[in-house]
């Protein structure tokens, strides 16, 4: 039996998005030894995705990342936590084990996607996920593109997009406007963040910015070449090349439940200094609740500093408590309508991985029962992208994960199973 | 002046910008589904890389004489 | 209770033994209640592989084991059953392994089923992926698979067609004569059928039944990578002795093209946690046989409880008056569930037995456990 060499670390920390940054730099700064596992080829997480060059903010924090002595492992996706101690991650086509005193999850979050009668149709894809394709270096040059579903995410998207040369023909927010309007109001409370808001704006000015309006259905031949939209009242037709849809966030929780950390609400349970209900075990980010990087920031600091054994000062906290509210109110603020439940027709898709449809679901089903009946969510995304959409459209809650949280080659299951204990 | 590299999609060669990922190079290329989380969680973007089966065009970079198939 | 004379039955569990239970005393007139505190197939039935096997463990296994493979192939499923005729490859590490194939093999063949013998080079033709250096494999072209919670559904809805009702989430909480305790009060029955898997003996603490856990693993889909159902010769082994733990090459193509990995076992209670190390033994030992599977993609590893007795048969018939059992089948409850109905039908109305119950009596002795 091979001995798997093992990375020992005072602090795991799982993610390199700002949380996760913020809780290495922490961490490392209170004179811990650090280690960070971050998937992606750089860290940044989604926000400060790049290929050449990190955008500003992350610039300065990326370089305190490297002065902290943190050590940042990339292209290491963790896939297993046999306990909470742990981690067995894919890395360089071998696998890294990694021993730990304190884990910080930063594990981030992913789009929410709701089926409508088209959305598997090519070029249809998500906000998020037009931006990260524009980043890893797609051309959206000429395409005439749609930007709908809902959040924040709306805006910087489209003005990439635009900025990138794609003709945004209408940017469509199914939130009303007398639920937006309030929201933006309140956020001349904080210049900087209407400042971003409007400048974003600015970039896809010529664009139409709709509220109150969502897709019902895509349509085209070989790829996407219409979109049909509603406000409730009227339904007309766009041409689009490209249909970038998604209705906000949900975090990526499966590492913390395979840990048994508890959720609530569909966020992990956290404590004053962002341990979650596994002793040793801390939790940053949106995991705690979308909230964006500001909160991130000030978690993950928070959560850094606890694993270091060090108390977080009274302004992170207050930092933390702005982020909440702020939490709070977009989520009420893009709080998803009911009619979005009607969207999809018996024949629409709802499990893309094991091609489900909407009339083979029984409401009345039990989440287990329906995954059984029709394996829905039994495909490789585990059931991330058929899970969130129908935690929405029946109430379904996640069912128990199983390791391993990400599809690994078998080679990688023996040969951290064998190393563990 | 950015580096460009040479892949193979299809059997046929084609040349891209060196970092891009293969999902870009794909699109770049109007070749393919185009994903649709883009970021490695939902498996829509699957190709056959080298010939390993089940790859995320979207997590994997582009290599000078990568083996790109989109079929099955 | 008068045999021959219609009878009220309530079946505790909607698992695959019990949807067949139901089935067939439906069918041969009986008033039939299925009570399942979860719903239909959510124990044992859908965790495990749906393998359709005739194994000859023991002359009674052997006779169960047909008679119900032979049941299962002459009726039509629905489509969600996802049955394969795929067939049963054994294979031989070594040629003392393929004479024992070769023994197998005559017993099958004495019993009218196909049994073919591969030598070494047949079997890479017929299992390309299969490692080089085995001896050959005994190939038994009338297994099956399909997928058991479909079918524990597609046998209750034919239950249900001959006039048993059937009530999910509704628990039984104790048993006795011819009386099930739910939330909802009493049930009453001229008989109860206790047919809840392992978890039998919450109602029945004496029955000897304890639950051994297996793990599965399930690959992405690599359509063609094996033909068959594929079972070591050492499997007998492993299921052989209720040993502490132990593992067994054991894999299953899905219509999909995914892979089932099995198999294990161990006693541990009711503990269902991923045992990590047993599982990589686990994935070695397949591997060992399959090379390429190391590199395959693995989507998810589950565990399940296969109810297990001392001496490897299930407990079929009565356990006292008004009260009988239909549990114990261990790794065979797919494979087994028809010939199980079909025998407790039988038994209840008395019509003379298919196949010879003696060594399914649930008050038999039993050797002591290991």
């Amino acid at each position: 039996m091979a001995d798997l060499p093992a990375d020992v670390a005072d602090v795991a920390v799982v993610g390199g998005g700002p949380a996760g940054v913020a809780a290495a730099c922490a961490a490392a700064e209170a004179g811990r030894n650090v280690l960070l596992l971050d998937e992606a080829p750089k860290p940044g997480g989604q926000i400060w995705r790049h290929r050449t060059g990190p955008p500003q903010p992350a610039r300065e924090w990326l370089a305190r990342l490297t002065a902290s002595g943190a050590k940042v492992v990339s292209q290491a996706s963790v896939f297993d936590a046999p306990d909470p101690r742990t981690l067995c991650a894919e890395h360089e086509g071998g696998v890294l084990r990694v021993r730990c005193e304190k884990l910080i999850l930063a594990t981030g979050a992913r789009e929410r996607f709701l089926p409508f009668p088209g959305w598997t149709l090519p070029n249809v894809l998500g906000v998020g996920g037009a931006q990260a394709l524009l980043k890893a270096g797609a051309d959206f040059s000429g395409r005439r593109v749609v930007v709908a579903g809902s959040g924040p995410l709306l805006l910087p998207v489209a003005a990439s997009l635009a900025g990138a040369g794609a003709r945004v023909a209408l940017v469509a927010e199914q939130a009303p406007l007398s639920r937006l309007f309030p929201f933006v109001a309140r956020l001349a409370g904080s210049p900087g963040k209407l400042a971003e808001a409007l400048g974003y704006r600015f970039g896809f000015l010529r664009s139409p910015y709709r509220t109150g309006v969502w897709v019902r259905s895509a349509a085209g031949q070989e790829r996407v070449e219409e979109v049909e939209l509603t406000d409730g009242n009227r339904t007309w037709r766009e041409a689009c090349d490209v249909l970038c849809c998604a209705y906000g966030l949900v975090p990526n929780l499966e590492l913390a439940a395979l840990l048994g950390c508890a959720v609530r609400s569909g966020a992990v349970v956290e404590g004053e200094s962002q341990e979650t209900t596994v002793a040793g075990v801390y939790s940053a980010g949106e995991l705690g609740g979308i909230g964006g990087v500001d909160l991130a920031l000030a978690t993950g600091t928070i959560a850094g500093l606890a694993a270091a054994g060090r108390a977080a000062p009274p302004p992170l906290v207050r930092q933390r408590e702005r982020g909440r509210r702020l939490a709070q109110r977009l989520a009420a603020t893009f709080s998803l309508r009911p009619e979005l439940r009607s969207l999809p027709s018996a024949e629409t898709i709802v499990c893309r991985c094991e091609d489900v449809s909407f009339g083979a679901l029984d409401p009345g089903w039990s989440p287990r029962q329906a995954k059984l009946a029709t394996r829905l969510g039994m495909g490789p995304c585990q059931g991330r992208v058929c899970g969130a959409a129908c935690e929405f459209l029946f109430g379904w809650p996640a069912d128990t994960v199983r390791p391993p949280v990400k599809p690994t080659a078998i080679a990688n299951l023996i040969a951290t199973s064998e190393a563990h204990g | 002046m950015t580096e460009r590299i040479e892949v193979r999609i299809d059997g046929r060669t084609v040349e891209v910008e060196a970092g891009i990922s293969v999902s870009a190079a794909l699109w770049n290329a109007g070749v393919g589904r185009g994903p649709l989380c883009a970021m490695g969680i939902c498996f829509e973007c699957r190709v056959t890389i080298d010939g390993v089966r089940h790859r995320r065009a979207c997590t994997t970079t582009v290599a000078p004489g990568l083996e790109i198939a989109t079929g099955g | 209770m008068s045999p021959g004379k219609s009878q009220s039955v309530l079946v505790v569990g909607a698992g695959i033994v019990g949807a067949a239970c139901a089935e067939a005393l439906a069918g041969s007139g009986c008033a039939v209640t299925v009570l399942d505190g979860r719903f239909a197939g959510a124990g044992a039935t859908a965790a495990g592989m749906g393998h359709l096997v005739v194994m000859d463990d023991s002359e009674a296994q052997l006779a169960l084991t047909a008679a119900s493979c032979r049941a299962w192939a002459e009726r039509d499923l629905p489509a969600d059953c996802e049955r394969e005729d795929c067939g049963t490859l054994w294979v031989a590490a070594d040629e003392a392994e393929l004479a024992h194939a070769g023994k197998k093999a005559a017993v099958y063949r004495e019993r009218g089923l196909d049994a073919e013998i591969l030598d070494a080079k047949s079997l890479a033709e017929a299992e390309p992926n299969l490692r080089p250096g085995l001896a050959g494999a005994l190939r038994v072209p009338g297994d099956a698979v399909l997928y058991p919670p479909n079918a524990a559904r597609a046998l209750l809805a034919s239950a249900r067609r001959l006039g048993a009702e059937v009530r999910e989430g509704l628990a039984a909480e104790s048993v006795g004569r011819g009386r099930v305790e739910t939330r909802e009060g009493t049930l009453h029955a001229d008989v109860v059928l206790v047919a809840a898997g392992a978890e039998s003996t919450r109602l029945l603490p004496e029955l000897p039944v304890v639950p051994r856990k297996g793990h599965l693993v399930i690959t992405d889909r690599y359509p063609g990578f094996v033909r068959h159902q594929l079972v070591e010769l050492g499997y007998l082994k492993s299921a052989h002795t209720l040993s502490r733990e132990s593992v067994a090459f054991n894999l299953q193509p899905r219509a999909t093209g995914q892979l089932l990995v099995g198999s294990s076992r161990e006693l541990v209670g009711w503990d269902s946690s991923v045992n990590r190390p047993l599982l990589a033994s686990m994935l070695r030992r397949a591997a060992e046989h399959l090379p390429g599977l190391a590199g395959l993609s693995a989507l998810r590893a589950w565990t399940g409880f296969r109810p297990a007795t001392a001496d490897k048969l299930p407990l079929i018939g009565p356990w006292d008056e008004g009260l009988w059992v239909a549990a114990g089948h261990e790794g065979l409850g797919i494979t087994t569930a028809l010939a199980t109905g079909r025998l407790i039908a039988d038994l209840l109305t008395g019509r003379p037995p298919e196949l010879d119950p003696a060594p399914f009596d649930p008050r038999r002795e039993m050797p002591a456990h290991d």
